[in-house]
């Protein structure tokens, strides 16, 4: 019993790891490029819909339809303005630029927000649901639902419209996309777009389950990193199924090694996935 | 003579995909032999797998006596067997005589980067690159660059040279000029393995031919009879025409 | 014609040696003339260029993105600490440090290595997490979250302290220096340039690539090592956040991509150069320094060209220009 709730606790989890890990994943595959922001993108997102709730009573469902536009422009905005002058460059500097980037954001959070954790209280609480011994918290079910329907969305958009065509065929083959007519900065833009939006919907999903701070970006950015090696890279399914692996390893690490080794767990394996499986579990070949 | 080069039953998969199946051939110290085939047929996955690139997945390797199936491709580099590459690969920020002067320090066996440099320079005055010593080695047109390779194949000091397509690309005279420096290569006594499209080098140089089709050996002999084999005409020009000119073929 | 092509390799390792002395030489002089504070910046700056020549092993030779610099310096920082609470001598803890960041780093290598791009950098950049959680739970022996408080050094002034410290790191800095000028000159520079150029067609050329990579990631851990042994005993007190600090692995890059890479000058000048800046920043602008130092990077690869290409595509300069 106490395994099926360990695993379940993990399963709920996990819908949200894949979300927090889609955009990055979109990015990390199409652009080649490591976004070191995405963390912060999370905790910024996360923060929006903090004071949307504390100032404006906004709920943080709701945040999520007026988030996503905000951070779309913000992820187009920096990858038109700043990243499209390095997209060719090596490994080096493009993660090396984003980390850059990535200090300036997080100080410019911290120095807004202060370093205090804080948590985004409903008011009434959602309460839990309560199947026999298994304890679920209606928060998490109903975060996980949501984070499970946006990555769902951005598949959907993916395969079905047509400017997501345009994105899965420059990450096949950029050469031969553009010849086809595909505008490839343009879709780069839009690529990197759809990455900060998702970071930033998965912001208030976080704040309804975990207290936030400046000072959790890396973590998030981490387990996005652990997802993208176990479900292969630039895939939508991929990062659901590494998401939902991730937060069930967390999950029973936490319960045999203890809380705070989970992380610790979560990167030895990425760690050993990278070893001997650099393709992911699903086998599908990302860039180097 | 023993030979220098023995492939024994050598196949390799790539997953589902036989590349090269069950090939045996042997090449005797001095023979100049070439390697030909339709497009696709496995030519340079063979010369892969005797470089230890790709390890064959069944049958084995020997050279000189010794088996180098499982040699890394560092290790075959060292033991004697040069190749040059069909896109030519060189160190492109890095000057000519850098390039050639890395293939003498590492697999040539020169002692010192001071003696690799020397024969670098030597090689290349062979192959007539000399004055373009020091430009950087993305700077050559493809002619210059088939040269470079070959110098670098030159300066691993091998026993059994394999050329890879080395004339791909090059107009008539700049054809003549490389099977000048061919043959002044094997006056030198180095064994060479040429993989070709071009008949005339074929029947310029080589003194025996072996053909590959779907990845298996389907005739070898004297450029002659192989040219006239149906299994080879066949495997070029399709069955039709085979069987249509079988009787030609004889006069 | 080939004269003058031997001629110019051989002057050039000589200038690099010669050049090298005079600059320590000068560097040698601070703790006669300068004041505490200022040998405590040049201490800083120095142990700054151990980690710049360092990172220049893997990262600019060989091209291979390491961000593992920070795994090295905590993993030394606490050898020497951990080592020197048992009793032993400062020294041997020093050498101790270095030696279990070498083996180290070759016992990861093996591993990692095979990793390109991305995936290495990634891979190197999650061993310092995992080392620091690691160290963080062995309480016992390195204590932890709470820290480890090395001995003091007992008899010697303030100032003979500061002049301690920063002829050491000094000595280190040159040993590193030296390391830097014979590889970039001999075989295993040349081999690591190859490799950078073009991996496959260097190993089928003859270059062993995994003992060339190894080694060269071996060298970019053992002086990182010992910096931070000496770093620990400098400090007094250390503890895990502060030595698996990620910006220790980001630092050297940047210092590198200032100084231009190609030179094996351009580390140390990239540290002399970051030192000056970050201490202006911090001075001016505390609460916003690392944003200011991430404006710094942000400008550094957007517009540095020398920078840009120096790391990006190699310009060979070195043994057989």
């Amino acid at each position: 019993m106490l395994y099926l709730q360990v695993l379940l606790n993990g399963l709920v989890l996990g819908g949200l790891f894949a979300c927090i890990a889609a955009g990055f994943s979109l990015v990390w595959g199409v652009l080649n490029v490591i976004n070191i922001l995405h963390g912060s993108f999370i905790v910024l997102g996360a923060y929006a819909a903090w004071y949307g709730h504390g100032l404006w009573g906004i709920h943080p469902f709701l945040s999520v339809l007026l988030i996503a536009p905000l951070f779309f422009a913000l992820g187009y905005a920096i990858q038109a303005g700043l990243l499209n002058r390095v997209i060719a460059a090596p490994v080096l500097l493009t993660l090396t630029l984003t980390f850059g980037l990535d200090l300036m954001l997080s100080n410019a959070m911290l120095a807004a927000f202060k370093a205090d954790f804080r948590k985004l209280v409903l008011d009434p609480p959602l309460g839990v649901l309560s199947v026999g011994n298994i304890v679920l918290p209606i928060d998490r079910l109903a975060a996980m639902g949501l984070a499970l329907l946006l990555t769902l969305l951005l598949f959907l958009v993916l395969s079905r419209s047509r400017t997501g065509r345009a994105i899965v065929a420059v990450r096949m083959d950029r050469e031969a996309a553009s010849l086809m007519g595909v505008n490839v900065s343009r879709t780069y833009a839009i690529t990197f777009g759809l990455g900060a939006l998702m970071a930033g919907v998965a912001g208030p999903l976080i704040a309804m389950i975990f207290p936030i701070s400046p000072l959790t970006g890396p973590v998030y950015l981490g387990k996005a990193f652990v997802v993208c090696v176990l479900g292969g890279l630039g895939s939508v399914p991929g990062a659901m199924v590494g998401g939902l692996v991730l937060g069930v390893v967390e999950s029973f690490a936490a319960l045999w090694f203890g809380p705070e080794h989970a992380v610790t767990v979560a990167f030895a394996l990425l760690i050993a996935m990278l070893v001997f499986r650099p393709t992911g579990l699903l086998g599908r070949k990302g860039y180097e | 003579m023993n030979p220098l080069l023995e492939l024994r039953g050598v196949s390799r998969r790539f997953g589902g995909l036989t590349a090269v199946s069950n090939v045996t051939l042997t090449v005797r110290p001095g023979e100049i032999v070439g390697l030909i085939g339709p497009n696709g047929a496995g030519k340079t996955t063979l010369v892969n797998v005797m470089t230890g690139v790709h390890p064959a997945t069944a049958g084995s390797v020997l050279f000189n006596g010794r088996d180098v199936t499982r040699l890394a491709p560092w290790q075959a580099a060292r033991a004697g067997i040069g190749r040059t590459f069909q896109i030519v690969q060189p160190f492109p920020e890095l000057t000519v005589v850098e390039n050639v002067a890395a293939a003498a320090l590492f697999a040539g066996g020169a002692a010192s980067i001071r003696e690799a440099r020397a024969l670098a320079v030597e090689h290349l005055e062979f192959v007539g690159l000399g004055e373009l010593a020091q430009r950087s080695a993305s700077a050559l047109t493809l002619a210059m660059r088939k040269r470079l390779e070959l110098a670098k194949g030159l300066a691993m000091r091998p026993r059994l040279l394999l050329l890879d397509e080395v004339n791909a690309g090059l107009n008539s005279s700049e054809i003549n000029q490389a099977l000048e420096l061919i043959q002044a290569v094997a006056a030198r006594g180095v064994t060479i393995l040429i993989i070709e499209h071009l008949m005339k080098v074929v029947t310029t140089l080589c003194s025996r031919v072996v053909v590959l089709h779907h990845g298996e050996l389907i005739a070898e002999g004297t450029p002659l009879t192989v040219m006239r084999d149906p299994k080879v005409v066949q495997a070029y020009l399709g069955k039709r025409y085979a069987e249509n000119t079988a009787g030609a073929v004889h006069d | 014609m080939s004269k003058s092509v031997m001629a110019t390799a051989d002057t050039a390792a000589r200038r690099d040696l010669g050049l090298a002395c005079v600059l320590f030489v000068l560097l040698a002089l601070p703790p006669f003339l300068a004041d505490t504070y200022i040998l405590r910046l040049g201490t800083t700056m120095l142990m700054y260029a151990v980690l710049a020549l360092s990172w220049n092993f893997i990262g600019g030779m060989a091209g291979y993105p390491s961000f593992a610099t920070a795994a090295f310096f905590g993993l030394g920082a606490y050898a020497g600490g951990v080592a020197q609470k048992f009793g032993i001598s400062m020294w041997i803890a020093w050498g101790i440090a270095g030696l279990l960041a070498l083996l180290f780093a070759a016992a990861l290598g093996l591993a990692l290595l095979r990793l390109r791009g991305h995936y290495f950098a990634i891979a190197s950049l999650v061993v310092a997490e995992v080392l620091r959680e690691v160290i963080n739970s062995a309480t016992d022996l390195t204590g932890g979250g709470m820290g480890l408080n090395l001995p003091l050094r007992t008899g010697q002034s303030v100032v003979q302290q500061a002049d301690f410290f920063y002829w050491t790191m000094l000595g280190l800095a040159a040993v590193a220096m030296a390391a830097t000028i014979a590889v970039q000159h001999g075989r295993l520079g040349f081999g690591l340039r190859c490799i950078q150029q073009n991996e496959s067609a260097a190993d089928m050329l003859g270059v062993n690539t995994t003992a060339t990579k190894t080694s060269a990631f071996a060298l970019s851990a053992v002086f990182t090592g010992i910096a931070g042994a000496i770093y620990a005993s400098w400090v007094n007190y250390i503890e895990p956040p502060d030595v698996f600090d990620v910006l220790y692995s980001v630092k050297p890059i940047v210092m590198v991509l200032l100084g231009g890479a190609g030179s094996v000058f351009g580390p140390l000048i990239g540290a002399g150069v970051f030192l000056g800046l970050e201490e202006i920043v911090w001075r001016r602008f505390l609460e916003v320094h690392s944003g200011v130092l991430g404006l710094l990077i942000v400008l550094l690869v957007l517009f540095l060209p020398r920078g840009l290409a120096g790391i990006a595509r190699r310009r060979s300069r070195g043994s057989v220009s």
